[in-house]
């Protein structure tokens, strides 16, 4: 007879919990972080009013949100109007699954890990998630029934599944150096500072290019372009259904951060320090603890370079955002795989051609 | 063509270099600049807690003095009236009762004096043409207000307190000189 696994139910609806509060939680403090560093990068103070140095500026902004009338149009199909920003939120979050958080505690003899899901094909999951990601886009711009927030809903459309083909190609090279999908495994081989960003740089950079063009984030946030296309795919969106929108934005900035983080710095690896023998003597749990602060701090730079980014680089046009996509990423994308495949097969020739 | 001044620059047309379209190069020092300026000093005043000094000369809001005794100095001859261009004063006068010399200097004092911000240019005339000291332009400005009848003062605005009754509110009117 089956037994079913009580505590590892309980134990896991716990961390998903957790860790959707927690997304959550750095959504909220990034639109305020990103109001603060576009107000330094400008010589200005930022939000200063709500709380000390604006700590509950979020909350206000969430209340606002909140308060404003919540407009239907007429003319939009109501269904797919509402479930748009829903799938935006939703495949927002559900990237985070795979994603490990931190080696493992151990309560009362019980080993819990810090990932809700270590499935073997972590990559294809979060490739197949984020690709979902545009349905929100997709699904808000066409139900709007207006001729901006299509176009919108077209570019983003176009644009996302172009750069998914570069950025797929660039893991492409990562994976075959790992010889796994699996991203706890790609963690555990980046240990003691053997990150995959000293032997991949170039597809790093391709990835953090793709990134940012699959948050739809400056220079590449297209579907937003308000000097063309007004708002663009959320132009018809009020009151907190335009929130889960641009929450969804940043509930996706903190997930790409992570998962850039755990493919190419060693996820929750503490750099310049010996983890297994840190936790050795200080105990495991300390570690798991010291390993998901380090981990943040390195979501955390990511976070910061987006906005930096965005605060710094004006958008792309839109030939210009297609001819980088298909003649420059593609094409170096391809350049680094065959180049990492030949490196590979020659070591494991033993250097011998 | 004849260039029309001498400081005529050509525009260079000429492509991009490998280095130029690479435009990695050109994004870093873009973004060396922005970083730079994350610590720069900002030259925001933070307005309700601190303020912009003004300059000694700056005319702001009326007040309308009293003398050291407390009595209003005012004596409606309605020469700011006359002198204002903008026509923003208006005032009534009313005679002296006995036993009031304590209130008003003089025989004859402003029953009702009124001073309309929204018209007030704020240029001081009224300042000069006082014969008496009693009005003059300070430090502050006319905060906002919801209703334009919320902008035209009256006494109980523009009046000075008194430095006999209440010498901590006469000083903090009063200001840095006058």
């Amino acid at each position: 007879m089956m037994h079913f696994d009580w505590v590892l139910l309980i134990e896991k609806c716990v961390l998903i919990l957790i860790i959707i509060s927690v997304s959550l939680l750095v959504a909220m403090y990034e639109t305020l972080a990103e109001r603060k560093v576009a107000a330094w990068m400008q010589d200005r103070r930022g939000p200063s009013r709500a709380g000390p140095w604006g700590i509950f500026q979020p909350l206000a902004d969430g209340m606002k949100l909140f308060a404003k009338e919540e407009i239907i149009p007429t003319s939009s199909s109501r269904l797919l109007f509402v479930l748009g920003p829903g799938l935006a939120m939703l495949t927002a979050m559900m990237t985070s699954a795979v994603v490990p958080w931190s080696s493992h505690f151990v309560i009362g003899g019980h080993v819990v890990n810090m990932q809700i899901a270590d499935v073997n094909i972590g990559i294809l999951y979060i490739f197949g998630v984020v690709s979902m990601g545009v349905y929100g886009i997709m699904i808000g711009g066409w139900a709007s029934n207006n001729k901006f927030s299509l176009l919108a809903a077209i570019r983003g459309a176009s644009q996302i599944i172009s750069y998914e083909l570069a950025m797929g190609i660039s893991i492409i090279a990562l994976l075959m150096m790992s010889g796994t999908l699996s991203l706890r495994e790609i963690v555990e081989q980046q240990q003691n500072g053997h990150y995959y960003i000293l032997v991949q740089p170039l597809g790093f950079l391709i990835f953090l290019i793709c990134a940012f063009a699959e948050c739809n984030r400056t220079p590449f946030d297209l579907s937003e372009a308000e000097n063309e296309l007004n708002f663009g795919y959320h132009q018809e969106y009020s009151s907190m259904k335009l929130g889960f929108y641009l929450f969804a934005e940043y509930v996706n900035m903190f997930i790409s951060g992570a998962v850039m983080a755990t493919l190419y710095f060693g996820g929750y690896d503490i750099p310049f320090l010996n983890d297994a023998a840190w936790g050795a003597h200080h105990g495991q749990n300390w570690l798991a603890i010291f390993q998901v602060v380090v981990f943040f701090l390195k979501i955390a730079c990511f976070i910061f370079f987006f906005m930096w980014v965005r605060w710094t680089i004006p958008r792309f046009r839109y030939d210009q955002l297609m001819k980088l996509g298909w003649n420059v990423l593609i094409p170096l994308a391809l350049f680094n795989m065959l180049a990492t495949g030949f490196i590979v097969l020659l070591h494991q020739n033993h250097w011998h051609f | 063509m004849q260039a029309l001044t001498s400081r005529a620059k050509a525009v260079e047309r000429k492509p991009m270099t490998m280095w130029e379209k690479m435009y990695l190069p050109a994004i870093a020092k873009g973004m060396s600049i922005t970083f730079g300026h994350m610590f720069k000093k900002r030259p925001t005043v933070n307005y309700p807690e601190k303020t912009r000094p003004f300059s000694p000369v700056f005319r702001g809001l009326h007040v309308l003095n009293r003398d050291e005794e407390g009595r209003e100095r005012c004596t409606a001859c309605g020469l700011c009236a006359v002198a204002c261009p903008a026509e923003a004063i208006t005032m009534e006068a009313a005679e002296r009762m006995p036993g009031e010399e304590k209130l008003y200097r003089e025989e004859k004092y402003a029953a009702k004096y009124e001073i309309n911000m929204l018209r007030c240019i704020f240029c001081g005339l009224c300042e000069e043409a006082c014969p008496k000291d009693a009005i003059y332009l300070s430090e502050t400005f006319a905060p906002s207000n919801y209703t334009r009848k919320g902008f035209i003062y009256g006494k109980e605005e523009l009046l000075i307190p008194d430095p006999v009754t209440q010498p901590e509110e006469y000083a903090k009117a009063r200001g840095q000189h006058h």
